[in-house]
């Protein structure tokens, strides 16, 4: 095999960012870039929707924004580098972000990770 | 002529970073992680670099996807850190070796290496993080820097073997610099963790420690996996091993590993340092 093969859907429970992602979120992944500024984080908890307006999100964006839904926010195109300034806003840490993902507590999510320790 | 001293991977976790700013080093969960490091600050003081040529991912503060280069290098005076998002304290510029930089770039592209080069470059925590656990305080500004990145982010990346090769051709670029300098390189990231996905939470001790093994002596059976394989194994921000390979390329054939150690877990990650000497003096050396 290539040593890129092309295999976006080959590793179960991940997605490859790859240019097929790249091109559908776009719009959100800019969104989530310009929350390196403090001034546009405070502009998207003044207002949200005026917020996504201006990038232009499309409704599968919007709705996963909506419910910070990270499973959503990745299928929707969402890059995970960019989704961490979005979280960011909620203070959110990974252990949380990887929770939501896993449907585990916050708790659980963090057990196992320590007996990945104890391999 | 400028020489490569070792070379020094460790990971760059953000937790790391938050740890440093709030002082907690001396926290029971904390200090057996920071101890770690007291080798690595002990061989700094024996080998003395001047400068840091620091091999790194990007995460979303200096690139967006807008231009995504595969591998780019600074050509700075100064690097900046900036607002990452998500709460990192803001850390003070990094001096550079703008010269270093430019002969790096046009070394590396003879050798067929068509890199980007970036007379502005913010540096985010995997930079920062590796240089505050290498030079603690304000240590870290008295060595010059040049930083390096490889595109983690968005797919097609470089394969292991191709950011092995990249290695090889920084090393001889730095050794044919006309300086007196001892260059230490880094290579930040890893090891395994994955963030995205249902696959969150993804650790692989198994495969990190074959990787902390044959990075020092059989490096082969790391670079014939493919992009995949590495994320498969390692995990997809695992794939941030590719770092460690191009520290490793930029080595002479045979090191000798003088420390390491490895912790799981540190927030998501699997956290690891490895320091690396040349057995043999660098060629220059010896004409």
């Amino acid at each position: 095999m290539a040593p890129n093969e092309r295999g976006r859907d080959e590793i179960p429970g991940m997605i490859i960012f790859d240019g097929r992602q790249a091109m559908k979120g776009y719009a959100l992944n800019k969104m989530c870039f310009s929350f390196n500024s403090q001034e546009n984080r405070e502009a998207f908890r003044r207002d949200e929707d005026a917020y996504c307006d201006k990038f232009s999100l499309t409704a599968e964006q919007r709705r996963a924004v909506k419910d910070r839904n990270v499973l959503a926010l990745l299928s929707a195109g969402g890059n995970i580098y960019y989704l961490a300034k979005f979280a960011g806003i909620f203070g959110l840490n990974v252990q949380q972000i990887g929770a939501q993902q896993t449907g585990m507590s916050e708790e659980e999510f963090k057990a196992m990770l320590v007996r990945a320790g104890g391999q | 002529m400028a020489r490569i001293v070792g070379g020094i991977a460790t990971s760059h976790v953000p937790m790391i970073g938050s740890a440093i700013a709030r002082g907690l080093q001396n926290e029971p969960f904390w200090k057996p992680f920071f101890d770690a490091y007291k080798p690595v600050h002990e061989w700094l003081e024996a080998v003395r670099p001047d400068v840091a040529v620091l091999i790194y991912n990007d995460h979303g503060l200096n690139f967006f996807l807008d231009k995504m280069p595969t591998f780019a290098v600074g050509a700075a005076a100064q690097y900046y850190n900036g607002d990452e998002g998500w709460g990192l304290p803001v850390v003070p510029p990094f001096p550079g070796y703008p010269e270093l930089s430019w002969h790096v770039a046009e070394s590396v592209m003879a050798d067929e290496f068509d890199i980007t080069t970036c007379q502005e470059m913010l540096v985010d925590h995997a930079f920062t993080i590796p240089m505050a656990l290498l030079w603690p305080g304000e240590g870290s500004r008295a060595i010059r820097t040049v930083p390096i990145t490889v595109n983690h982010v968005q797919y097609p990346l470089p394969s292991p073997a191709r950011c092995y090769k990249f290695g090889q051709a920084i090393g001889r670029a730095i050794e044919s610099f006309d300086d007196d300098l001892r260059v230490v390189v880094m290579g930040t990231g890893g090891l395994s963790h994955q963030l995205d996905g249902k696959r969150a939470g993804f650790i692989n001790k198994p495969f990190d420690l074959m990787c902390l093994d044959k990075i020092v002596g059989d490096v082969e059976a790391i670079t014939r996996l493919s992009t995949l394989d590495l994320v498969r194994q390692a995990g997809a921000q695992g794939v941030e091993f590719q770092t460690w390979l191009v520290m490793r390329g930029a080595l002479t054939g045979e090191v000798v590993k003088k420390h390491s150690s490895y912790r799981v877990p540190i927030s998501n990650t699997a956290a690891a340092v490895i320091v690396l000497e040349n057995k043999y003096p660098a060629l220059a050396e010896i004409a």
